[in-house]
Parts: structure tokens; sequence; C-alpha cells
């Protein structure tokens, strides 16, 4: 293990860390809040302990292997949250560190579940200056397209085998490049996502947000995250803001290759992405069947109203947002189930959303599918193919392993969680999918209106780690975790 | 420059490396997606996997924004049919690996002119050939050529005993009464550019340049009693070793290969009637020995293995042979035996790579680049590049010793038409000159990087 090099990585992805502290930090000076020094402090630490890593350590031998790239992105997010947590702490915003750990995690990682709570109040804003809440939404747009993958962009790292590390982060079963440099693809992806931000912003004021809440809900919409700054989200907004957001979390749940593919006008390969349409086809029959159930059994007063909301929560709930325009805890059981369903799935490979991802779970569907069939043909022969090309067996293998460790650690946290007396399965399952999915709220006590707050100190910590797990697709922290990494061979 | 590399073998991985040390954008194409994998894990470059020859593999990889499409697989055939379709589908400039010996030089040359190609490459030819210089000159490492070859550049290792240890540069030129430069030095693993006062130890490599004629008279004074190879040995019965016998043999030498394929040998010797073929097994010390190994000028080791290569060598330098070359592919084993003691080690892959960086630079004058030949020296620790002036205020008609120069930089060699210049200090550069800079440090694209 190269331990020089993953912590002198660590220590420039905290250098980051404070100069994107300094862009909260100047909206609490518009604002005039004092919120700016628990902001400008944050920064200073993270300078601090960046600096002092990357200036003693000093690698020389800058070679990171697999292995190295797993660790690095591993402890990265776990570093990069705990010193992100600081703003809350010095605010006094969340004065419990853990707390305040459980909301940077859920930000950076882009879930967006939160232990804030408005009292209940109907439509009341969270108590907190802009600052903090611009820094809290901006740790969505940071996490969404991943720091490792911003650092890459910035800084030149000065060895060729960064596509670890990337791999690492990235999500999904199979993790390519736009380019052939890893630099200027982390650039494209970038540059993308800026753009498409900025489009939304626009599309936000121009429906009558301000300009502030805009900001605030396009970070949330475009790292798929769902921090807010109502208690009833955007069912504070009008049905044109509901519609935009909508279709910006659809668009930020597809694959960033396809925009690639669009802006270099390579149109048929981009539009005959099989994923894109097997992702298309599952939100329209979700939609198509919540707007059904809904309209018979709890109608809204109109037509549109139902369709709106049922597609709001659909894509949100798909691309692992987190957003809400109703309290769709109300909803009738067979529409609760079909979102909890479309938890597992997710959004695309290679977009900035959570969850199995599709193309993961069509991979391991064909697998099945092939088992299956050698099961009545024992002599067939079987090779999957995605996206036109064959998929190597060690990608089946490791997607598949991926499922079984996924619900493995999916049922660990769940026991560990239920050690909490006050909640019942529905919320305690929720919560656990709602947070390894990267989505936010989640049914009963954490419901689109309710929060984490009353969960238990252990339970934040677990809930935490799964957010990690789903974020980094669970191999790098698991790797990280055990002895076998850490130990000289 | 968006380069593509079809094939990554032995010859397409080299070149791939060091036509992303030289930062380029480089795509790989290969058929088999195992060696792919591992090389994204090394190398910051994409990779496609399909048929290199296949159109809609070509166009995945970009050829249409392709500068250079390399074709480097294992196949002859398959090469040439990818660099046409790639030119076909827009790709400016395409090199092909070709290998086969019914591609002789005749045949090479016009298929280059029926392909289009920017460069045919025959790596076992270029082997023989760089070989066949060192046997010419067998004090040397390794030897380059500047300008048409009126300009020479040696790579020596020093020994002892040599004249040039224990003497200030500045005092060789009278003590060995020959006009030449020493313009790079490599101690342990350090390369530099000595200056005047520097004073040579035992077990440097030096780079020296000089006039083809005053090497000459250098080596000569130099004692060294090492003439022309007059009778070499051949182990292995390559395509290298054929072209290497066949300009051996041109020259007068006399050549006798051993290979223990016995077709193979009825080829040779059907094609080489002047050689004397020995059918045998090589590695055998005893049949070496019976074959005369003691009495031979050079040993050249041209078989599949590079171990086998390396360790044959040491036998022969045991015996006494005054030049020992084995044939080595991978990298890490050429350094390996240079560190042990064998002083030249030919890599066919190296000279490749070296010609298509080379080839590489080039191409870039159109796009400011202003290089016209690039040699790498010392393991890649120097370079030497050749430039064209132009009328360059800052360059033109001023002395050397008054012009700003970076550090670690040396002006080398000054070719003024048909005349080479070993400049000092009072020498100037004037337009339509060739400059022939040596550089340790940065990468120049233009003489004027060349200033501070």
């Amino acid at each position: 293990m190269n331990y020089r090099m993953v912590f002198s990585m660590i220590g420039r992805l905290l250098l980051l860390e404070a100069v994107l502290l300094l862009l909260p930090a100047a909206c609490s000076v518009l604002y005039g809040e004092s919120s700016v020094w628990a902001l400008l402090a944050s920064a200073g630490v993270a300078l601090a302990v960046g600096g002092l890593l990357v200036l003693i350590l000093r690698p020389k031998n800058k070679t990171i292997y697999a292995k190295e790239g797993f660790v690095i992105a591993a402890l990265s997010w776990i570093f990069l949250s705990a010193v992100g947590a600081l703003p809350f702490v010095f605010s006094g915003a969340i004065p419990n560190f853990v707390d305040a750990f459980f909301e940077t995690v859920s930000g950076f990682t882009t879930t967006g579940a939160s232990i804030l709570t408005t009292l209940g109040a109907h439509g009341e804003a969270l108590a907190m200056s802009h600052g903090i809440l611009f820094w809290r939404s901006f740790t969505h747009w940071v996490g969404g397209m991943g720091v490792l993958v911003l650092m890459m962009a910035l800084v030149p790292t000065g060895s060729g085998r960064t596509i670890h590390v990337m791999r690492a982060e990235a999500p999904g079963p199979i993790v390519g490049k736009l380019v052939p440099r890893l630099r200027d693809t982390a650039k494209i992806l970038y540059l993308i996502y800026f753009g498409l931000t900025v489009i939304q912003v626009i599309c936000l004021l121009v429906a009558g947000m301000p300009l502030f809440d805009s900001l605030v809900h396009t970070f949330g919409t475009a790292g798929t995250g769902g921090f807010g700054i109502y208690s009833t989200s955007i069912g504070e907004y009008n049905a044109a803001c509901q519609w935009i957001i909508t279709v910006f979390m659809w668009l930020f749940g597809v694959n960033f290759n396809v925009y690639y593919l669009l802006l270099i006008r390579a149109f048929r390969p981009a539009l005959s992405n099989r994923e894109l349409w097997l992702y298309g086809g599952i939100m329209l029959a979700s939609v198509a069947a919540i707007t059904a159930n809904v309209w018979t059994q709890m109608p809204y007063t109109t037509f549109e109203e139902t369709v709106r909301h049922s597609a709001f929560q659909v894509s949100s709930i798909m691309t692992t947002t987190g957003y809400a325009t109703t309290d769709f805890n109300l909803w009738p059981m067979f529409s609760k189930c079909v979102l909890v369903l479309l938890m597992f799935i997710g959004a695309c490979a290679g977009s900035t959303g959570g969850g199995l991802k599709v193309s993961r779970v069509m991979l391991v569907g064909k697998a099945v599918g092939r088992e299956l069939k050698r099961l009545v043909h024992p002599r067939s022969v079987g090779v999957i193919r995605l996206e036109g090309k064959r998929v190597e067996e060690s990608v089946v293998q490791s997607a598949t392993a991926y499922i079984v460790l996924y619900f493995l650690l999916f049922g660990g946290a769940f026991l560990l969680l239920c050690l909490e007396p006050a909640f019942d399965l529905e919320s305690n399952f929720t919560a656990v999918a709602a947070c390894i999915n990267n989505i936010g709220p989640g049914l009963g006590a954490v419901g689109p209106t309710g929060s984490y707050a009353d969960y238990g100190t252990l339970s934040k910590v677990v809930l935490s780690f799964a957010m990690l797990l789903g974020r980094l697709e669970i191999y790098p922290l698991v790797l990280a975790l055990l002895p076998g990494t850490w130990t000289k061979e | 420059m968006n380069i593509i590399v079809v094939g990554c073998g032995k010859i397409g991985t080299t070149v791939l490396e060091s036509l992303v040390e030289e930062g380029h954008n480089v795509t790989v194409v290969d058929i088999r997606p195992l060696p792919l994998t591992n090389i994204t894990n090394i190398y910051d470059v994409m990779t496609v996997c399909g048929n290199g020859a296949d159109c809609e593999t070509l166009a995945e990889a970009g050829v249409a924004d392709a500068d250079l499409v390399v074709a480097a697989t294992g196949s002859d055939e398959v090469n040439m049919l990818c660099c046409h379709v790639a030119k076909k589908m827009g790709a400016p400039n395409t090199v092909a690996r070709i290998r086969k010996t019914e591609f002789n030089d005749d045949s090479l040359v016009k298929m280059k002119e029926l392909l289009d190609l920017s460069l045919a490459i025959n790596p076992d030819r270029l082997a023989a050939l760089e070989i066949y210089h060192i046997l010419r000159l067998p004090a040397a490492v390794k030897l380059e050529t500047f300008a048409r070859g009126n300009f020479e550049m040696i790579e020596i290792k020093l020994k002892e005993d040599s004249p040039f240890v224990g003497t200030p540069l500045y005092a060789l030129r009278d003590k060995l009464k020959a006009t030449f430069l020493v313009c790079v030095v490599q101690r342990g693993d350090e390369v530099f550019i000595p200056g005047g006062d520097f004073v040579l130890q035992d077990g440097d490599r030096i780079g020296i340049t000089a006039k083809h004629r005053e090497l000459q008279k250098l080596l000569r004074n130099m004692g060294t009693k090492r003439k022309q190879a007059r009778k070499v040995m051949i182990l292995g019965g390559s395509r290298t070793a054929f072209y290497l016998a066949k300009r051996l043999l041109a020259a007068g030498t006399e050549v006798k290969i051993i290979d223990e394929d016995r077709e193979r040998c009825e080829a040779l010797c059907e094609l080489l009637p002047a050689a004397s073929i020995i059918c045998g097994d090589g590695t055998q010390q005893e049949l070496l020995l019976e074959e005369g190994l003691d009495s031979m000028d050079a040993f050249v080791s041209l078989t599949g293995l590079d171990e086998q290569n390396i360790l044959l060598a040491f036998f022969a330098a045991a015996h006494r042979v005054a030049k020992v070359i084995p044939k080595v592919n991978r990298k890490e084993q050429g350094s390996l035996a240079e560190q042990l003691g064998l002083e030249t080690v030919v890599s066919p892959r190296k000279i490749v790579a070296d010609m298509l960086a080379q080839h590489a630079r080039a191409l870039e004058n159109s796009m400011g680049s202003n290089v016209e030949t690039l040699y790498r020296l010392m393991d890649d620790g120097a370079e030497a590049l050749e430039f064209n002036v132009k009328d360059d205020p800052r360059l033109v008609n001023i002395p050397l010793k008054t012009m700003q120069l970076k550090r670690q930089v040396l002006v080398a060699g000054i070719i003024r038409g048909r005349e080479a210049v070993i400049p000092t200090g009072d020498d100037v550069i004037l337009p339509g000159d060739k400059v022939v800079v040596i550089t340790v440090a940065g990468r120049l694209n233009d003489l004027s990087d060349i200033l501070k």
C-alpha cells in the first residue's frame, strides 16, 4: 500500500474543499450573515490539514494500483464529509458533530436525508442562514459528479494510473472514458454537468422561483440529492417549477455519455442506448400505474395535478433525488410499493443518481435468464451483450457479486437499525433503502415530511455508512475496511 | 495530436507508451479484450475492442479526427488494410508495421507508395541496421547520424584506461588531436550536460558529436584497437539475422549463422549463399566453441528469448569476443543487462518507438513544432534534436557564447549546406542552417525554446 500517495491525494482533496467552501462564504457575505466566519474557519481547517498532508508527504512513487484507487476513494469521502460537517458545528446550526456528519455525508453522497426538523409546521423554511443552506445544497452538486473526478479535472496528478481512482468513484458496472485522456474526460463531464445546471437555474428563474431558491434546488436536482429549504420540499412552488424539476431530475439520471454523444453529434449511438430506453420505459410505466392507482383511490382535485404529483415522485425516487411535492406517505399501498421498488433500481450508470443502476439490473437480469436457459438446455452457450457489445464474464460475475454483497450489507444495516425501539418495520426498512440508494426520504417516520432526527447515534453512524456504501458502490469502502488491504505484503 | 495505435502487442505497447509520454491523445485498438484492460490500468489512453481493419471499429476509435494511425498488429496484411481503410476514412498520416521478408526493400518502398503510407516500419530490418552500424564502429555503444550522415553522434562507455578519463574536457581536443564535442554524460542514473572543466571518470557513458572523418580520427587517436568487425557469429536465424547477414556480407564481412531449425537453415542457405549456416543448438557452449567463437570479432544473439540472448552474450564476452550484442525485447531486461555490464543491447521495440515519437514530432511541424529529427540518448535520459533555422532575430547572427541559453541545453552542431560545424562560443547560427541541440531537461518544440 502506497500510504504516501493515498494521503497526499486526500490532502489535495481537502485543499480543493477549502476552495469550495469559499463559495458559500461569499454567499454569507452577500446576505451579511455571521455564518461567514464558521465557513471561513472550516476552510481554514481544510487548508491546514490538506496543506500539511501535501507538504509533508510528497510521495516519490506516484503509482496508484487498483487497491490504492479504492482506498483513496473511500477515505477521501470520509475525510471530505468530516471536514464538510464543520460549518454546521461552528455556526451552531447543527451543534452535535454526529448529526452534522450525517447531514454532510447525506449531502456529498447526494442522499438528501436530513436530521433537521421544522417542527411540522406546514411550509415553514429551515431556520438556517443562507450561507449554511447554500453549503448544504452545494455538497450535492459537488458529490453528484464526484469530487475526485473534479479534482482530476482541475489538477494534474502526474500518474497515468488514476483510472483506478475514477473507476472506484464513478457509478456503474463498466467505467469507460469519453476521450483518451482521463483529465479531458473529467473536464468534459463537468462541462456538461455545469451546462445543464445553468440551464436549469435559468428555467427556474423564468418560472418564477427566487434566485437563491433556484440555486439551492438546482444543486439538489443536479446531484440528484434532495436537500431543500421548506418542510414541504418542492410543494412550496408553483406547478411550472414542479414540472421543470421533474424533467431535470430525469435528465440528470441519464448516463452522461449520452450527452457527450449528442454534443459530438453522434445522434444514432446516443439514441440507441438501451439503458436509456429502459430507464425511460420504467419511468413512464410507473407514472401510469401510480396515476391510475392514485386517481381511483385518492384523487387530487384535477387530473393534471394527479399526473404531476405521480410524475414528480416517480422521477424523484427513481433518480434517487428525494424531492417531494406531496406527502406520498398518504398514497395507497400499491403506489408506495412501486416507489420502494424504484428506489432499488435507481438511475442510469454514469449519471449522478444512485441505486443499483438500470444497466446493472439489466446485466444481472440477463445473467439470470442465461442460468434459467442453461437449466433447461444444459449445453446451451450464452454470451451476455450490453449496448450491442459482448460483456466480459468477469464483469458479469462482479455485478452478480455486487448484488449479493449489496443485500447482505442492506440486511446488516437493517438489523442494526431495528435495535431502535421507537420505529416500525416500514420506517426502518425504507430508512435503510433510502440511505443505501442515496434517495433521502423513505416511508413512515422518515417520509417526506418526517426526518432522521429521532434516530440514535449508532443508527445515524450506520446510516451514514450506508449512504457512503451506496454512493461509492460498496467495493471501495468494504476494501478500505478489510485489514488485508493495509498490511504489508 | 490524436493518435490511434492498432494492436497492442510488444511493439504496440512500447509505441503507445512513448506517445503518451510525449503528451499525445492516444486511442488503442485491439481484438483481444484482456490486454486492453491491462493497458487502461497502466496508461492514460482510451481503448476500443475490435478488428483494426474494420471501418466500424476505426470509426469508433475516432479515425476521422485522428492525425496519425499506427498499425502494429501481428499481421502485415491487417496492418496494411487498416492503414488503407484509415486513410480513406480521413486519417492524414498512416504508419504500418510490415515485417515479412517477401516485402523486401524494393517492394516495401512500392507498398508504401501504393498505400500512401507515411512510414512503413520493419522492426527486424531497423534492428539489423542498428546492429550493422554498431559493428562498423565497435567502440561505440550506439551510433546516430544527423544530416544524412554528415554528422555523427556516438555513445561510448568509458573504461579505466580510456584517454578521456582524468583530463578536463577543454583539454581533450588537443590531447586527442580531433575536433569533437562531449555533449552529454551519464553517471549512475543521472544524465547531464558537462561544462568545459568537467572531468570524466571510469564507468561514465558519454555522447560525442563529430563529423564522420573527425570521428574516425578520434577513434584512431584514442588508441582503440577495435577495428571494424571482420568475422561475425549470429545466433538464431530470425528475420533480423537475415537482414543483418545480408548487409554484412555485402560489406565483405564473414558471417556464420547458427540455428536449430533445419528448414530455416536451408532457407537461409538459399537466400544467403555466401554465409556459412550451421544447424545446431546454439545454446550448447560446446557447439559455439567448436564453430570458433574464440576467433570471432563479434557475436550477435538474435533468438526469440531475451534471457537466452543475454546469457549467451555474457558467455561470448567471457571468451574474449570483442563486441557482443544481444537482442532484447523487454525493456526491463535490457536495462538489467546493461547494469550487469553488457554495453550494447539492441531492442527492436525501442527503435520503433523512438522512430514513431520522432515521426509524431515531425508531423507536429505543421502545428507549430519544428523538429526535423529526434534521437533519444542515454536510456531516454537525453534527447538530440535537429532543427531548421528560420530568420529569427533572437537566434541568427549571434555568437553562441553571448546567447542566453537554458541550463541543460547544448548546441552540439551546426550544419551549413554540406558542411558540419562543431561549434565553439564564437560560432553563429545563420538562416537556412540546421542545428543539432542536445537537451536533458524538458521538451523542445522550436529552436527558440533553447533560449531562457
